[in-house]
């Protein structure tokens, strides 16, 4: 793999993640528990889908074939989606959709801060204004887990039954493969082992926190972000997603 | 116009205290949440912001509808903020009732069992990417007609909330004319779902501002309290006036045969809409009532367990402060 490659290969990465999950999030919008969480997740949405723009505008220009970060998100097919498996998942309930939130802004606060000091100028740029964004995802995403948690007996079991649902997500993010060796080799890419501790004492203060219990299984589902293997739900968010652009090829809009 | 055919609410007041209420208001004074007010005055605002705040909320359903579909990335998050404005607006709306003694939760209760309404328009489906267009533009043209005015109604909470909303609402007909713009300038396919938005909207739109109220003494008691500052068929002729250029020169054609220029009154003639399709809509008969009840009451069912949650952590930690203290 040449390290052009791998650049393309981890800015889709990093782009994907925060498409897929900015569109899952932006699915509540009108629809949430209360007035200032709606507008609470369609904030979310909007900085994820802005990172998108940045991130995916970066690959395009990387891989110098001429697509835009639009024609990335509007034209590729699931087996060439790079997102981990987690950010794919459907948003269940508010609980579910929160969980999700907080177990990737834990990861993404991580790897942000070590992706300021990238070799590549432009993407410690990218990652600088995404830190800002990402680490006011986390403390809501946090304090949300906590109150649910540390709630109701319905919330608590219900903030449970989220966290067991998505827990075999959890490895795939910090499970090296070829690809994020490149970019750590590069100084671009930090080592995916020992953010994984980083996340293992933040999460963990949080879910004490919130009286919820880490399963015992570390069991990790992966082929997300090789696009090896999606789950089944990422390609109907696709023709959700892409409808417009697929059915009239070429309008502007 | 998000707010319907609000009847003002008969008032029993002393004539004295009405009189130096009325010279205030006459005087162009704003009216605060703790000043004596009549109990008409009060009991129509309510209904009347909770109507339009109700409006808010409903509204984000059918342009949410598209937020998942919107075809660009760009156009995605300039829908998704709109939308998210429109939750804003609901807020602050929601707010300035809570000055008149009404919760927002008694509110939504009142929205969710039908006891209160919203606006019409939000009935209708979006069908195409062009509605997400014809809405900015017609839609929310509409409201501005009648929230402008409203910066300078006589309750300052509703006047201050008016301010802020109608900064972002003009940037949302812009949005919405620059979608047609583009549709328009587009593809054939695309001229013509822009046309055939303007064919589902524009009589709905005429109908936002409600039946003509010219003989009405319920608007005329609104408008001495200056909480309705012109007629409905004002309002209506303004639009009808201000829109017909813009779809001139989008080159889309207005669905109104009878539609023409009259030099004598400066304006515009037009056909009148279907007020018996007005009255179903208000009914609960329109295309999308029964879909956009249902979301509203689904989003709130659903989210109890969270509001129950957060509250019943909130009540902890704050007896562990107490014990700590």
């Amino acid at each position: 793999m040449t390290d052009q490659t791998a650049l393309f290969e981890y800015l889709l990465r990093l782009g994907d993640n925060t498409l897929v999950l900015g569109h899952r999030v932006s699915e509540w919008c009108g629809h949430a528990p209360v007035l200032e969480e709606d507008i609470a997740l369609a904030n979310t949405a909007l900085d994820l889908i802005g990172q998108t723009q940045m991130w995916l505008g970066l690959a395009g220009e990387v891989e110098g074939a001429g697509r835009s970060a639009d024609d990335l998100a509007m034209l590729r097919d699931v087996w060439d989606f790079r997102n981990l498996l987690l950010v794919e998942q459907p948003n269940g309930d508010f609980g579910q959709t929160l969980m999700r939130q907080c177990l990737f802004d834990v990861f993404h606060v991580e790897l942000l801060t070590e992706l300021t000091r990238a070799s590549d100028g432009n993407i410690a740029a990218i990652a600088a204004k995404a830190l800002k964004e990402v680490t006011y995802h986390l403390d809501r995403s946090s304090e949300t887990v906590i109150g649910l948690g540390d709630g109701t007996e319905e919330s608590h079991r219900r903030m449970q039954a989220a966290l067991d649902l998505l827990w075999p997500y959890v490895g795939e993010m910090f499970t090296p493969d070829a690809v994020d060796d490149a970019m750590h080799a590069a100084r671009i890419a930090p080592d995916l082992t020992a953010l994984r501790s980083r996340f293992d004492i933040r999460i963990n203060d949080i879910l004490t926190e919130a009286t919820l219990t880490k399963p015992d299984s570390n069991f990790a589902q992966s082929g997300g972000k090789t696009g090896f293997r999606h789950t089944e739900h990422l390609g109907h968010m696709l023709t959700q997603m892409q409808w417009l652009q697929r059915a009239y090829p070429g309008a502007t809009w | 116009m998000y707010a319907q055919m609000v009847t003002s609410e008969a008032t029993q007041d002393d004539p004295e205290k009405l009189a130096v209420f009325q010279a205030r208001i006459d005087a162009g004074e704003k009216v605060e949440p703790k000043e004596w007010m009549p109990e008409g005055y009060r009991k129509t605002l309510i209904r009347q912001i909770g109507q339009h705040a109700h409006s808010e909320i409903v509204g984000q359903l059918p342009e949410g509808n598209w937020i998942t579909r919107a075809p660009t990335l760009e156009r995605k998050t300039i829908l998704l903020a709109k939308v998210q404005d429109e939750a804003g607006h609901g807020l602050y709306l929601y707010c300035a009732a809570e000055t008149l003694g009404v919760s927002r939760d008694e509110l939504t209760e009142m929205l969710l069992d039908g006891r209160m309404k919203y606006s019409s328009i939000f009935n209708y489906p979006t069908l195409t990417w062009a509605d997400m267009g014809a809405v900015g533009w017609l839609v929310d043209g509409a409201a501005i007609m009648n929230q402008v005015p409203l910066q300078r109604t006589s309750y300052g909470p509703y006047s201050r909330a008016m301010i802020r909303i109608c900064k972002e609402e003009s940037f949302h007909q812009r949005q919405g004319y620059h979608i047609m713009m583009k549709m328009a300038q587009g593809t054939p396919a695309q001229k013509k779902m822009a046309q055939d938005a303007l064919n589902r909207f524009w009589y709905p739109s005429l109908m936002m501002f409600g039946p003509s109220d010219k003989d009405s003494v319920h608007s005329a008691q609104s408008m001495k309290w200056k909480i309705k500052m012109n007629t409905n068929d004002e309002l209506r002729q303004k639009f009808v006036d201000q829109t017909v250029p813009q779809a001139e020169f989008l080159g889309l054609t207005v669905p109104d045969e009878t539609l023409h220029w009259n030099d004598e009154k400066g304006g515009y003639d037009f056909a009148e809409p279907d007020w018996s399709e007005f009255f179903d809509v208000i009914k609960g008969n329109g295309p999308c009532n029964t879909e956009r009840l249902a979301a509203r009451n689904k989003a709130w069912d659903d989210g109890a367990w969270v509001r129950e949650g957060l509250m019943a952590h909130a009540e902890k930690k704050r007896t562990a402060k107490l014990a700590a203290e």
